[in-house]
């Protein structure tokens, strides 16, 4: 069985500056699989680059064993790979339900139909429905996305990434700036939704990544150091040295 | 439907809700039946259509503007087209004999703004923001100049003419009289407006609205944003074009002022002052815009300047446009504590239109100065006389001025502390406010 996102040999520079230096990896389908660094070490442009807002300088990327480096995001998303933002990027003018509805209506192949009525989609309805209740906003449902407190915000973040069915979900710090409390229900509402579904994450929460990852992997300027279970990773030393031992420090 | 849906889900419309939507339709279709025999002379049946012309050039601009988040400066080209498309097929269809009555016509000039959106669309949508608005203002340059050079297709400055009542005759309708054009417009009007409020509620509206808040997002959805700028931009020529075609039945003529800078920048006006946010506000700019022009050029010669200060207004102290500024108290009017506000704003509505008098007053004596000074200086202005070399009266422009500016902005603030006081008592009562 090919790996739900396998990564070849991948580079980015920028002008003379590579980001990315050469980084294989490999994501087993159903897996929840940890991405972590120091900053800078080139995690959201890996996450970039896999989702297809940016194009890597050279190597390839596969989907499902399927290459798909070049091609836009929308294809991308559309072949089941759908991702979420460090920084909070909903539909700021619309209300939750139409943010969620709007990440329901490609999969439910609506396209960009103009002969038929939104309000008149059954599938379409009950498939929102479902995310809101998941994301437990159903009480927040007619308030526009942009006055939703921060938690909020990041509740969307998700439920528009998992909206769309995709089997493989990227989420970049989904708990940043958030609570202890608000980080576990964060954590818990993760778990549920990628349940059977690949998950890539980008995580500065140690105890996050330790709690939800099957396996890990360490980027460090650009490369990536070490991948392997979370034990491993623990007791990997170049990590320690790299990483953690820095964050003990 | 599902448990989940059925309790999670914005209910959908009660059989009550459906009757009430269906109802204003109807009214509104009643309405247009009604209103030449409440106004029966010929200038205001002139008027009706202009207005109903420049509801439906307004609404398709808003697809761009108010749904898409795309500002053009080029929208006039497809209304030109449009209106140029319609004449050159009443002479064809004329010449001809072909048997198409003229309510078809106003179909063949959207068609025609369908097909240049189309063909000169795809380049502009690739990039919304300022890439576009820059195309779109190119787009119209060229072809606002090919309309002058390009003789036999524009006519050059004279423009082409046709005659509207030589067409095949339904129901014994010749089009000459403008009541029948009122009615031809008035129809299309209604038909323009229900499509394009019904293209508001499908798959594809949603996703323009999704594009105009984020298009990055939108291509992590699944969507191209490409594809339904694009998509608007169409849906937005072909209503523009059947707004020239009836423009161009209108006056029986196309000429070159159609698709110029002029006619672009007042639809955006008629836009913007009647409001983006809401779908009936360009309904309200086209009615107030196109009253205010053909009263406001009666009243001074200056007219366009006062429009310009209209619009700097509504953009700086209003932009949800007067549709924003009525729907702001919506809530006070749920709340019951509308009534609350009125003392205030009619205290501040003194020295406000003084404030205004002055400036109408330094304006005017300003333009007899600049524009006629060799003129008596006795000028009238809005229907009032007064002698512009008078000292007087440049001492009550400069009171009314200066003193009413002072006043209004300390009344204003009076408004703002009211304002305050209303909208936390209609969220107490749980109304959005």
């Amino acid at each position: 069985m090919s790996a739900a996102i396998e990564l070849r040999g991948v580079e980015k520079r920028f002008g003379e500056i590579a980001i990315i230096r050469n980084i294989n990896l490999s994501v087993a389908q159903g897996e929840r699989h940890a991405l972590i660094g120091p900053n800078g070490a080139g995690k959201s442009t890996t996450f970039n680059l896999i989702s297809g807002y940016m194009a890597p300088s050279s190597g390839s990327v596969l989907l499902r064993g399927q290459p798909i480096s070049g091609l836009p995001p929308y294809q991308i998303n559309r072949r089941g790979l759908s991702r979420s933002f460090q920084v909070t990027n909903v539909f700021a003018n619309m209300s939750v339900w139409e943010n969620l509805r709007c990440a329901v209506l490609w999969s439910s192949g609506q396209r960009y139909a103009f002969w038929k009525n939104i309000d008149n989609l059954p599938e379409v309805r009950e498939r929102t429905a479902q995310i809101l209740a998941d994301i437990n906003l159903t009480a927040r449902r007619d308030v526009p996305a942009g006055l939703l407190t921060y938690a909020e915000q990041r509740a969307l973040e998700i439920g528009i990434t998992v909206a769309g069915g995709a089997d493989v979900i990227l989420l970049d710090e989904p708990t940043a700036g958030m609570s202890h409390a608000e980080t576990e229900r964060a954590v818990a509402l993760i778990r549920r939704l990628t349940e059977g579904r690949t998950l890539l994450i980008v995580e500065h929460d140690m105890s996050v990544v330790f709690g939800l990852a099957d396996r890990i992997s360490v980027l460090v300027y650009g490369q990536i150091i070490a991948s392997g279970t979370p034990e491993e990773i623990r007791g990997n030393p170049k990590v320690r040295e790299a990483y953690l031992g820095e964050e003990a420090a | 439907m599902s448990e989940i849906a059925s309790h999670i889900a914005p209910p959908l419309p009660a059989a009550a809700d459906k009757l009430k939507f269906y109802g204003l339709w109807v009214a509104a279709a009643a309405a247009l039946l009604l209103l030449p025999q409440i106004f029966t002379s010929g200038g205001s049946l002139t008027t009706f259509s202009l207005i109903g012309i420049s509801i439906i050039f307004s609404l398709s601009y808003n697809i761009l503007l108010g749904q898409t988040g795309m500002l053009s400066f080029g929208h006039a080209v497809y209304y030109g087209l449009g209106g140029f498309l319609a004449i050159h097929a009443i002479n064809i269809i004329t010449a001809n004999k072909l048997p198409i009555p003229l309510p078809l016509v106003p179909l063949i000039g959207g068609l025609t703004g369908l097909l240049f959106a189309a063909l000169l669309g795809w380049v502009s949508t690739k990039r919304s923001g300022t890439a576009f608005a820059m195309i779109s203002l190119g787009v119209a340059e060229l072809i606002a100049s090919s309309a002058l050079i390009l003789r036999t297709f524009f006519g050059g400055e004279a423009g082409i003419s046709a005659n509207r009542t030589k067409l095949l005759k339904l129901f014994g309708w010749s089009f000459g009289p403008q009541i029948q054009i009122y009615y031809l417009v008035a129809a299309w009007t209604l038909i323009a407006v229900i499509a394009m409020y019904a293209l508001t509620r499908t798959p594809l509206g949603r996703m323009c609205n999704a594009v105009r808040d984020n298009p990055e997002r939108v291509q992590f959805v699944g969507y191209n944003p490409h594809t339904v700028r694009y998509l608007a931009f169409c849906f937005s020529g072909f209503f523009a074009g059947i707004a020239g075609a009836l423009a161009a039945i209108n006056f029986e003529i196309a000429n070159s002022a159609y698709l110029g800078a002029v006619q672009s920048g007042t639809v955006l006006f008629a836009t913007y002052i009647g409001g983006v946010g809401f779908f009936i506000g360009p309904i309200v700019g086209a009615i107030f815009v196109t009253f205010l022009s053909l009263g406001l050029s009666d009243l001074t010669p200056v007219w366009q300047l006062y429009f310009g200060l209209i619009f700097i207004a509504v953009v700086v102290f209003a932009p949800g446009g007067i549709t924003g500024l009525l729907m702001m108290h919506r809530p006070l009017l749920k709340a019951g504590t509308l009534t609350q506000m009125l003392p205030s704003y009619l205290i501040a509505l003194v020295p406000t239109l003084a404030m205004i008098a002055g400036l109408i007053l330094s304006i005017e004596t300003t333009v007899h100065y600049t524009v006629n000074p060799g003129d008596d200086s006795h000028i009238k202005a809005f229907g009032v006389s007064f002698d512009a070399a008078s000292p007087y009266i440049w001492a009550m422009a400069a009171i009314l001025l200066i003193g009413g500016f002072f006043v209004a902005r300390k009344t204003w603030t009076w408004v703002g502390h009211a304002w305050d006081g209303v909208t936390s008592v209609a969220r107490e009562k749980g109304i959005a406010a």
